[in-house]
C-alpha cells in the first residue's frame, strides 16, 4: 500500500508544521497555486510505521551478506554515521564564512592528504558528487591538458570492452570519440589491439586495474609506456581500488588522473543508490585543471580555493562544491583504519575472493579466469550449468535471495556468459562465505532435481519476479489523485 | 584490526584451501616493482572513542551561528523521525535495487517520491533523483536540447537572476558538448526577467530552451507565464527551476503559461536535509510525458509479478549508461537514493497544507526581518517587485565588511551580491526562515545597526583567530 493510499483529508502530523500560517497577500494571486499540492494527508505515527514497513522489505549490508561485484558492499561503521552528523558539521551553511568552518575544512584537508598519499598521486580534488562525477571531471581534465598543449587533434579515448558503462558515457559527455579495446583470453588487454589503436588521435585510455574481470592488468607498464610514448595520458577507475589499497598505487603505475569511489572502498552508505563521492586525483602536469572547490592549508587557517585562485580549473561540478557529509564519513573511517588498517583492507578482501573461488571451484563451479588469481572480486561461469540443466545465472541469483544471500553482480562484465561477478569484502567472516558456498551447493542440486523451483525463483521475497516489459510499455511512474494511478503508453 | 573479523585459525585455514603459505602471496601477479612500502604520511589508525573526541571537537569549533543566509540552501526545520528512519540499515547500508525482488522498500519509496514531486511540479514524470540542484539544471539543459527536434539550436537563454553557482556549474558540463548559454539580464528596477528583455537578446535567432526561475536568485517572482508563452511561441522548451517549499504557495512548472513548462527541476534540499556544508543534497527532475525518453537518472516504475501482485522495479533502463554505454542519455549511475529517503518522508510528515505554512511563515519572516532592517538609515529594498522568502537589500557600506563584524558576534547576515552581481554593490540577500524567531531577527537588525552606526567612528580592531573571508 502507498503512503498516498493511507491519506485522507484534515489528516496531518501537526507537531510538525508552524502553527499558523500566515496571509500571503503580498503574493500576486495570478502566481499562486490554486490548490494545495496533492501530498499525503497522515498522521506522524501512520509515517513512521509505514517507512519502518518498507525498510523491511530490503536487503542490506546491515541484514544480509552482499557479494555483489564492483560494487565493494563493505560494513558502513556506525561511528561514520553519527561523526558526520553531529549538530555543528550538519548546521554549517554552505556560504558560512571559512572562519565558521575550520573544524570541518581540517577533516577534508587530511582526507585529500590521506587520499593522495594511498595512490601516489599529486594533488586531490574532493569535488565530483560520485564516481561518474569523478569520471567526467577526469576526462574534462584530460580535454583540457591537451587543449592548453594546442593539441586539437585528440579525439579519442580508449576504453577496454570490458569497462563499466559509465567510461564510454563519461567519454562522450566530454565531446570524445569512445575505442573499445578487446580483452585477451587471459583477462589482460590484448596488447597487439592496443598497439593498432594508439596513435596521435588518442587523448587517454580509460583502465579499471584489477580489471572488472577480476584481475591484475599485468601488462600495466607496458600499456603506461605505449600511450604516454604515443601523447596520450592514462586514466584510472577507481572502481576496484579496494583490491590494491595500500598495496600498489595508481601513480606509481603510470596513471595521471584517477578518481575514487569513496562509497565503495571508504565504506560510506550506498543509501539505496547514493550519494555517492568521486574524489579525483591527478599528476603534476594535470594540476591547475582540478575541479574547484579545494581546501588550502598554510599552516594556521585552512581556507577553500575556487576558480579565483584556480583560473585554470575545469570549474564547479555541484553548486556548493561537493557531498561534504559523505567525505566526513569517509574521513572518520580512514582514520579509524589508518595506514596498517588500509594495507589489511586490500589483504583480507582478496583472501576472501580467493578463498571464495576456492571453495566455489573445489565444489564443481568453473571460474571465467582459472589459471588467474582473484583480486578482490572474481567471476564464475554457469555456462555448464544454463546448458545441461536450462538454468541460467539469474535464476541462481535470484534463488540466492531465498537462501538469504543478496545476488552477485549478474551479466556483467557482457564478455563472460553466464557470469557471476562476486566480492565478498573483507567484512566478511570465514562462516559467511562457507554459508554462501553451501547455498550455491543447495541451489544446484535443486536445478538438477526440481529446476522449476529454482527457474520460479524467488519464492519468500515480498514480491516474485517482476514484469519488466509491462513495466517499461505500459508506464506507471507515479501515483495520481484522479485515477489512483497513472496509465498509458509513454 | 578494525573491521575485519578473521581468527588466526580463520587465516589459517583460508590459506590452507586456497594452497598458499602467506597472504602476500595472493598479490604474486604484480609486478614487484609497483608495490609501495610504508604509507608513512598516513597516520595510525584510530579507535572509535579517539576519532570521536577529534570529531566531536572539530564540530565545536564550527560552532553554530544565527544563520539569515539563504541563496540556494535553506535553514529548515527537519522532523525527528526523517533521519531516524532514513539512517536505518535497512535503507542506508542498501545498494542501487537492481535487485527488484529484494529492494521493494526502495524502490516503492522511490515511486512515491516521484509521485510526490510531479505533485509539486504539475509535471507527468519524475526522475528517483539527480546530484544537486545545479547539476540537475545541467542536465535539464542537455535534455531540452536532445529533445527539441523543432530546432537545430544548441544555445540556450539563461536569466542573469539564476543562481550564480548554477549558471557556473551548467556552464562547466555542458561546455565540452558545444551548449552555448546566452545571459538575459534583470530589470534593474523589479529585479525580474521581462519578456522584452528575452526577445532583444534573442535578437530573432533560435533557441532550444529557456531557463525560467522561480523564484529567481533574488527571492523575486518572476512573470512566468509571459516568459513560459514566449519560449513556446518561439518554438523554445521551458525549463523551470523551482524551490519546492515554495511550490506549496505557487503555481507550478505544469501549470505556466498555455502549455505548462517542459522541464522543471531544482533542489531538494529544502525538504529534509541539512545545510551540511553543502551536501549532499539531491536534484530534481520532473518532465511532460513526451519527453519521458530523453529523461536522465534512475526511474521506478509498477508493474505485476508472475502472480499478478503489484510491485516495484527500475524501468527505462535502455536510456542507462549501464546499457546503453556511450550512446547513454547521461553518464550518471547513483541517484541520491539516501537523501530522497529523507525527502519523501519529509513530504509524507508534512503533507500538502504543512509544507504551505512552512512556504507562508518563511515569507512573512523574510518581510518581517527586511522591515526592520530597512529601519535602519541607507538600508532599503533593491527591487520593488513580490519577495518569496529571500530579499535584496541595499546597504551603506561595503557588504563583507559588515558580514564579517556580524559573523565575529555569530551572526550570518546573508549573502553578498556584490562579488557576482558588481552594478548591484553594495547589496545583501537576506533570507529568514521558519526557523528564525522574532527575537533574533531583532537581535540581528540591532546589531547590525549598532555596526553601521560606529563603523564612521575609528575603532580598534576586534581581534580574531581566522580569516572570515565569504567564498
Amino acid at each position: 500500500m502507498l503512503i498516498h493510499d493511507q491519506s485522507r483529508p484534515g489528516r496531518r502530523a501537526r507537531a510538525q508544521a508552524p502553527r499558523q500560517a500566515p496571509a500571503m497577500t503580498e503574493i500576486p494571486e495570478d502566481l499562486r497555486r490554486r490548490a494545495p499540492p496533492p501530498l499525503p494527508a497522515v498522521s506522524e505515527m501512520q509515517v513512521v510505521r509505514h517507512y519502518t514497513r518498507l525498510s523491511q522489505q530490503n536487503f542490506s549490508i546491515d541484514t544480509h551478506f552482499y557479494p555483489l561485484g564492483s560494487c565493494t558492499m563493505k560494513y558502513n561503521p556506525r561511528a561514520c554515521n553519527s561523526l558526520a552528523m553531529l549538530p555543528g558539521f550538519l548546521a554549517r551553511h554552505p556560504l558560512a564564512p571559512d572562519s565558521h568552518g575550520q573544524g570541518v575544512l581540517a577533516c577534508l584537508h587530511e582526507l585529500q592528504e590521506m587520499l593522495k598519499a594511498v595512490t601516489g598521486m599529486h594533488a586531490v580534488s574532493l569535488a565530483p558528487a560520485a564516481g561518474a562525477q569523478g569520471e567526467f571531471a577526469g576526462v574534462a581534465m584530460i580535454r583540457a591538458y591537451h587543449l592548453a598543449q594546442g593539441d586539437q587533434g585528440r579525439t579519442e579515448i580508449l576504453v577496454p570492452d570490458a569497462a563499466h558503462g559509465t567510461n564510454p558515457a563519461s567519454a562522450v559527455m566530454c565531446g570524445f570519440t569512445v575505442r573499445e579495446i578487446p580483452t585477451g583470453g587471459d583477462g589482460d588487454v590484448d596488447l597487439a589491439a592496443l598497439e593498432a589503436m594508439v596513435g596521435p588521435q588518442t587523448a587517454g585510455i580509460m583502465l579499471t586495474n584489477p580489471s572488472t574481470v577480476g584481475v591484475f592488468e599485468r601488462n600495466i607498464g607496458p600499456i603506461a609506456a605505449r600511450v604516454h610514448e604515443a601523447g596520450g595520458l592514462l586514466y584510472y577507475d577507481g572502481a576496484n581500488l579496494n583490491a590494491i589499497l595500500g598495496k600498489v598505487r595508481p601513480g606509481d603505475m603510470g596513471f595521471d588522473v584517477i578518481h575514487m569511489n569513496l562509497h565503495k572502498t571508504f565504506s560510506t552508505p550506498h543509501g539505496g543508490g547514493g550519494p555517492g563521492a568521486g574524489p579525483v586525483g591527478v599528476c603534476e602536469r594535470l594540476e591547475p585543471y582540478l575541479p574547484v572547490p579545494l581546501v588550502a592549508f598554510d599552516g594556521e587557517t585552512y581556507e577553500w580555493q575556487t576558480e579565483r585562485q584556480r583560473p585554470d580549473s575545469i570549474g564547479w561540478l555541484t553548486a556548493f562544491g561537493g557531498n561534504m557529509g559523505i567525505l566526513l564519513r569517509a574521513y572518520v573511517y580512514a582514520r579509524m583504519l589508518g595506514r596498517e588498517g588500509m594495507v589489511r583492507v586490500s589483504e583480507f578482501a582478496t583472501l576472501n575472493a580467493n578463498y571464495l573461488l576456492a571453495r566455489l571451484r573445489a565444489a564443481g563451479f568453473e571460474a571465467a579466469y582459472p589459471a588467474r588469481r582473484a583480486s578482490h572480486e572474481f567471476i564464475i561461469t554457469l555456462k555448464r550449468e544454463a546448458r545441461e540443466l536450462g538454468v541460467s545465472a539469474m535464476d541462481f541469483a535470484k534463488r540466492l535471495l531465498d537462501y538469504g544471500y543478496h545476488a552477485p553482480t549478474t551479466y556483467f562484465p557482457l564478455l563472460v556468459p553466464e557470469c557471476l561477478l562476486i566480492e565478498p569484502t573483507e567484512s566478511e567472516t570465514k562462516e559467511d562465505l562457507d554459508g554462501f558456498v553451501e547455498a550455491m551447493i543447495a541451489i544446484r542440486r535443486e536445478a538438477e532435481e526440481d529446476p522449476e523451483k529454482v527457474k520460479g525463483a524467488p519464492h519468500d521475497q515480498p514480491v516474485r519476479r517482476l514484469d519488466e516489459v509491462r513495466a517499461a510499455r505500459q508506464l506507471d511512474l507515479a501515483w495520481k489523485p484522479s485515477t489512483g494511478s497513472e496509465k498509458g503508453d509513454g | 584490526m578494525p573491521f575485519v573479523p578473521h581468527t588466526d585459525e580463520d587465516i589459517e585455514a583460508m590459506l590452507a584451501t586456497i594452497g598458499v603459505a602467506s597472504i602476500q602471496d595472493l598479490f604474486d601477479e604484480i609486478p614487484s616493482d609497483l608495490r609501495v612500502g610504508e604509507l608513512d604520511a598516513i597516520p595510525a589508525g584510530m579507535p572509535e572513542m579517539d576519532i570521536a573526541r577529534l570529531m566531536q571537537a572539530r564540530a565545536r569549533v564550527d560552532g553554530q551561528p544565527l544563520c539569515f543566509i539563504g541563496a540556494g540552501a535553506y535553514d529548515h526545520h527537519i522532523p525527528a523521525a526523517v533521519w531516524q528512519l532514513a539512517t536505518r540499515g535497512e535503507f542506508y547500508s542498501a545498494y542501487t535495487p537492481y535487485q527488484a525482488e529484494a529492494s521493494q522498500g526502495t524502490l516503492q519509496l522511490l515511486y512515491e517520491f516521484q509521485s510526490m514531486m510531479t505533485a509539486l511540479t504539475g509535471l507527468d514524470v519524475s526522475n528517483a533523483s539527480l546530484y544537486d540542484g545545479a547539476s540537475a539544471l545541467a542536465e535539464a539543459v542537455l535534455m531540452a536540447v536532445r529533445s527539441n527536434r523543432k530546432t537545430k539550436s544548441t544555445k540556450v537563454l539563461v536569466p542573469a537572476a539564476l543562481h550564480p553557482a548554477y549558471r557556473r556549474t551548467v556552464h562547466g558540463i555542458v561546455g565540452t558538448q558545444g551548449i552555448e548559454l546566452v545571459e538575459v539580464p534583470f530589470d534593474p528596477e523589479g529585479g525580474h526577467t521581462r519578456v522584452e528583455r528575452l526577445e532583444a537578446v534573442a535578437g530573432g535567432e533560435e533557441f532550444a530552451a529557456v531557463v525560467v526561475n522561480q523564484p529567481n536568485f533574488f527571492g523575486i517572482l518572476e512573470p512566468v507565464d509571459d516568459l513560459t508563452d514566449w519560449a513556446h511561441a518561439h518554438q523554445a522548451l521551458v525549463i523551470a527551476v523551482v524551490n519546492p517549499v515554495a511550490l506549496a504557495l505557487l503555481s507550478p512548472p505544469g501549470d505556466w503559461g498555455a502549455l505548462g513548462a517542459d522541464l522543471a527541476c531544482g533542489e531538494a534540499q529544502p525538504l529534509g536535509m541539512p545545510l551540511a556544508s553543502g551536501g549532499p543534497y539531491a536534484g530534481f527532475l520532473c518532465c511532460q510525458r513526451q519527453w519521458v525518453r530523453q529523461l536522465p537518472g534512475r526511474v521506478v516504475g509498477r508493474t505485476l509479478d508472475l502472480d499478478g501482485k503489484p510491485g516495484f522495479t527500475l524501468t527505462l533502463q535502455a536510456r542507462e549508461q549501464h546499457i546503453r554505454r556511450g550512446k547513454a542519455t547521461s553518464n550518471i549511475c547513483t541517484n541520491q537514493g539516501l537523501l530522497v529517503t529523507a525527502a519523501t518522508i519529509h513530504m509524507a510528515m508534512l503533507g500538502g497544507e504543512g509544507l504551505a505554512r512552512v512556504a507562508s511563515t518563511c515569507h512573512a519572516n523574510t518581510r518581517q526581518l527586511a522591515g526592520m532592517l530597512c529601519e535602519i538609515p541607507g538600508v532599503e529594498p533593491l527591487f520593488d517587485r513580490p519577495v518569496f522568502h529571500e530579499q535584496a537589500l541595499r546597504l551603506p557600506a561595503p557588504p563583507a565588511e559588515l558580514l564579517r563584524s556580524l559573523a565575529e558576534r555569530n551572526v550570518l547576515g546573508g549573502f553578498d551580491l556584490g562579488p557576482d552581481y558588481p552594478t548591484l554593490d553594495p547589496a545583501l540577500l537576506i533570507c529568514a526562515t521558519e526557523l528564525r524567531t522574532e527575537d533574533e531577527m531583532r537581535g540581528y537588525a540591532d546589531e547590525l545597526a549598532r555596526i553601521i552606526a560606529t563603523r564612521t567612528q575609528p575603532k580598534r580592531p576586534v581581534e580574531t583567530k581566522f580569516s572570515g573571508r565569504m567564498r
